[in-house]
Formats: structure tokens, sequence, C-alpha cells
């Protein structure tokens, strides 16, 4: 009999039933929550007469979409989480003050482990993933059956593993390679599957990184991205299980369960080479259509977005500031710039970074994810563009008639500069 | 539990996402009825004319990997509250089609070979489509053209669909 993959070992280890060949009931170590998706599943619950929670404290829940509220109807999303949250004596509630974008907070929260099984009302839910767990975005019907009995329904993953080897050059990050691989497979090319990210590249990922690949599994259709975890992973988690584990090499041991068996069965397995890899962009509606960055260099742009649950954490923000240090903004640009969390925001204050987004001339926004679905802070109009460190170029994405480019944090920062989509002077090729 | 059945709007195009069947600034309304105007506004099709194309109509034929982007439910709850409750595609992107499922509506899978000549003999011309669950099999008819056209769905799927969605299926079952 053939090994499992990791999404395997975590299926049969969290199955509660089989209703149909290919469905699979899993228990669920966490159910995450937002005031977009989560009110109607209350509202829902509430008029079948289950207003009901499974577990209190494996349900976590977060005002991120739009926060502070920016009109009535998004005052009233808040609202009905926030009192539903206390209703049912949820802890992990995260309002204004202490609030910040889900996939980006709650790994920051310690709520992440390797082999859980978590779901959120979010398609981005695949980032989680990065911390060898089995992440899954649903819809509003799924997330109401996990809050109130605490499971979810899947078909059984097959997982395409993708081997990334050789050196990342200097200037392409994580958020080049993944918009390679989903130009590589198509944004219908994992629809189905999870993605097993292996290799010495992501081996040598900070998990910030990781969760920048794991984010954008979706984009390719994946249910998610999972990475292996590792000391990193260890050394991430500490000070939420230190009580749990001895030392260090214990949680790494009891870690090891969730690596894929030598012999495991893949749908495909590739080998994603990046050692000629350059800074990509996207073009056009799909985030498939990736160009060089070079070649899109005559594209001119109105606003610069950085931050997301792609790329609004603290490494995203150093690098960019790194760019951005001592140069201004084109005039020909609006600059906005929103850290993930209050914790990243603390931290670019301490590091300088702020002072430097400041002082070339961006907007500082507070955390949330405002922009990047065209919610808030930073809407376009028809015919304008955006370069952007988000995860989709959808038609309308961004507000209606606008045009998303998608990229890396220092393309975002070079481009800001340039007025144009450039390359970032840290990428020599 | 809906006939599935009705009047067709053909959508030829691949990779439909849910930002195009529901925009991201209509997620802050908290009833499934706000949604109904809103339905395909931003959608990227030629020659579409909005609610004048989807007026009346109570299915959909499409192209490969519908439903594609967001998870929001909202996407299928716009199709919902404007009567559409059957979508027959190449392929659905996974949440979008359990979604539609949790609802208690139907998402019908067919070959690319089979999407094709249904674009062919019908797009062009008013089609309907009568629905027998029972059998699998979905009846498709345009002036004196008829044909009838198997499906799979599992007997997981025909519950669901059955019961009115998830909810009611988990908190009985579990």
């Amino acid at each position: 009999m053939a090994g499992k993959t990791v999404a395997e070992k975590i299926f049969d280890s969290h199955r509660i039933d089989n209703p149909a060949d290919d469905v699979h009931v899993l228990k669920l170590d966490a159910v995450f929550c937002h005031e977009i998706t989560t009110p109607m599943a209350i509202t829902d619950l509430i008029a079948r007469g289950k207003d009901r929670v499974f577990d209190p404290q494996k349900i976590k829940a977060v005002i991120d979409h739009v926060t502070p509220a920016k009109d009535s109807k998004t005052a009233t999303q808040g609202k009905i989480l926030r009192e539903w949250a206390r209703r049912h004596r949820i802890r992990d509630f995260f309002d204004i003050g202490r609030n910040g974008i889900c996939h980006v907070l709650f790994p920051e929260q310690g709520f992440v482990r390797p082999g859980h099984t978590i779901i959120m009302g979010d398609s981005h839910t695949c980032t989680h993933g990065a911390f060898g767990a089995f992440a899954a975005g649903v819809g509003t019907t799924d997330l109401e059956v996990g809050i109130l009995k605490g499971i979810c329904a899947f078909h059984y993953p097959k997982t395409i593993k993708i081997d990334i080897t050789g050196n990342l050059p200097a200037g392409v990050f994580a958020k080049d390679v993944i918009l390679s691989i989903i130009g590589r497979l198509g944004v219908n090319g994992a629809t189905n599957t999870v993605i097993e990210f292996s290799g010495p590249v992501v081996a040598g990922m900070s998990m910030d990184a990781r969760m920048t690949l794991c984010n954008m599994a979706v984009e390719a259709g994946a249910t998610c991205g999972i990475c292996y975890p590792d000391q990193t992973t260890v050394a991430y988690l500490w000070p939420f299980i230190q009580n749990e584990y001895p030392d260090r090499s214990a949680a790494l041991e009891a870690f090891k369960a969730f690596w894929p068996d030598a012999d495991a069965a893949y749908a495909k397995a590739i080998k994603h080479d990046v050692s000629g890899l350059e800074p990509l962009v996207t073009d056009g509606f799909k985030p498939d259509n990736v160009k060089a960055v070079k070649e899109m260099g005559t594209t001119a742009i109105d606003q610069i977005y950085i931050g997301s649950c792609t790329n609004g954490r603290i490494e995203d923000l150093r690098i960019a500031a790194q760019v951005l240090k001592g140069q201004k903004i084109s005039d020909n640009v609006r600059g906005i710039v929103s850290p993930a969390t209050p914790k990243i925001f603390r931290q670019a204050l301490d590091e300088g970074i702020i002072g430097i987004f400041m002082d070339a001339g961006f907007c500082v926004t507070n955390p949330t994810c405002g922009a990047c679905l065209g919610m808030s802070t930073g809407v376009l109009a028809e015919g304008e563009v955006c370069a952007a460190t988000t995860n989709r170029n959808f038609s309308g994405r961004m507000g209606k008639g606008g045009m998303v480019h998608l990229m890396s944090p220092a393309t975002a920062a070079a481009s800001a500069i340039a007025g144009r989509i450039a390359n970032s002077p840290i990428y020599n090729g | 539990m809906w006939d599935f059945s009705g009047k067709v709007l053909f959508l030829d195009r691949a990779d439909i996402n849910t930002d195009e069947i529901i925009a991201a600034k209509y997620l802050t309304e908290i009833t499934r009825a706000a949604l109904q105007p809103h339905l395909f506004e931003d959608i990227k099709l030629d020659g579409f004319q909005g609610q004048d194309d989807i007026a009346g109509k109570s299915v959909i034929i499409t192209r490969a990997n519908f439903g594609c982007g967001s998870s929001r439910e909202h996407a299928p709850w716009a199709l919902e509250v404007n009567g559409i409750h059957l979508v027959v595609a190449e392929s659905f992107a996974r949440i979008f089609r359990q979604n539609m499922f949790n609802c208690g509506m139907l998402a019908v899978e067919l070959p690319a070979a089979t999407i094709d000549h249904l674009f062919q003999s019908y797009a062009h011309q008013q089609t309907t489509v009568t629905t027998n669950l029972e059998n699998r099999v979905f009846t498709i008819a345009a002036g004196d053209q008829k044909e009838d056209i198997k499906f799979s769905l599992t007997d997981f799927a025909r519950a669901l669909v059955e019961t009115g969605g998830w909810v009611e299926y988990a908190d009985s079952h579990y």
C-alpha cells in the first residue's frame, strides 16, 4: 500500500464519516470568521433556531475586511459579528485596535498548528497550509455548519507536489515564485487538489514567505497549499507551544508526523527551478497571465498598493522600505501602504519603516483588507491602473473598470518611484 | 426542492469568476434578495445584455472553471434570487460547486465535447431544459430540436439537493 501525502494523513486523522465515495466529513480544529461572510451564517442559524457554536475556544473571529466601518451596512455586519462573539463567549474576537487581516493575524496569534484542519469563509484560507495544516476556504453554508457542528465535508484531496529547486536570485521573492507557478499551472491547473510546496527553496524561506506562497495556491484552483513543518515552523510557533513540548527538537519530532511518506502517491510531481527566475507581474484579468517586469516597463500606473494577506507582512514592508529609502514616489502616482496587523504596524513604526513610506509620499492606512477587493481605502476609478502586492487581478476587483497588476513588494515600491512598472534595484538581472 | 428546469442563459466563456457573478461591493448586503439586481454586473462577455438576458432564465450553460476566485456564497445566492438553480458547465471551481449543493442547488458537469455541442446547437435560439433528477437526465429543447443529456450525481449530492442543503443534512446526521 502506497504511503500518504500530508493532506491524506490529516484527513485520515480527522475523518468522522464518509457519506459518499468521495466525500469525507472531517472534524475541525479551528473555524475562522470575518465580518463579510459570517453575518449571513449567523442570521441563517438564528432563522433556523440553531444559534449555537460547537466550541467557543475553537472559533476565532475578526473584523478585517472593512474596518473602521465605512457606512451603515458595514457597521451592521460588524455589529452582528460582535454581538454574536459576545453572546457565545468567543474570547478570540479581534475588534478595532486589535484587528488585522485574518490570514496574517491568526497565524501571528499562534492559532495555526501543523496537522490542523481549519476552515474559513474566505478563499485565501489556503495561506495557513504554510504551517503544515489543511486549511480551506469555504462558503457561508459550510462555515455555518462548521460553527454549529465543528465539521466540514471535503473531497479526498489529490496532491500535486512541486519541488522548488535552484537558487532564488537577489530581488526575486516568494511572490515571483508563486506567480511563476500559477503561470505554469493555469488558473484551473490545481482545482480540487492540494499543492505540497517542497524542496530547498521552500526550506530556506521564512514563515512570511511561505505564507505568501501558500496564499495564492487558490489562484491555481488549489484547495490548500502546504509546506512541511520544520525548524522554521517550530521557531515561529515556539512562544505558543513551549508549554506543550520539552524543547524545540521534541516539537519538530512531533511535527514530522505531518511530513509525507517517501512513497506517497501524487497526482503530479513537478520540478520548478527558480535559478533563472525574473521578477514577474500579471497582465490582464487572470492571475496566470504573467510576464517579466521588463516586458511591462512602459505600463504607466495611477496607484500603488502595498498590503493584503499576500504581502502585508513585516518582511514585505522591510523589502519595500529598502527600495523606497531616501526616494520620492512619482508625482503621477498615489501610494498606499497597509500593514496587515497592529503588531506589524508597531514593528514598522519602531524600525523606521513607516517614516520611510511617509517620506516617500505614501499614505499609511490601518490594517484592513480594504482596497485589495475594492471595498475601501483605495478603490480605483474607471480606466485606472494599480500596481498591487495583492492576489487577484480580476476585472473589477479593485473597482469597476480598473486594472490591477500583481507583483512583489520590491517591484511595487520601484514602480511607485518610476510611475510605471519597473524592476527594483535589488534585482540586478 | 426546486425543479431545475426552465429557460437557458448561455454564457460562452471559461473562468467566469465570482467577482463577475457578484461584485465585492455588494458583499455588505445582509439579505440575499438585495443581490438580485446585481447578478453579472461586472462580467466580461461580449454582447451580454445584463438583466435583459437574465430575466426569465432558470438554467445557465457555460464553459470550464465556472465560479473561480473568491469563496463568497453570495455568488450562488445571486443566481438563486434570480431564479437560477441549475448550472451546467464543463467544470466548476471547488468552493463554488460545493456552495451550490450546500444551498440545495444543482451543479452539473459535462464533457467539453458535450458542452461544445450544446453551444453549437442551441445557444443561438431560445432553449429550455427539463430536469429529471430521479433518472439523472435533462431534456434540452429548442424549436423542433430535442435531446436527452445524462449526467452523474452521487446519492449524497442528491440527498443535499432533496433536503434543501448541508445545514439540515449535517444537523440531522452528526
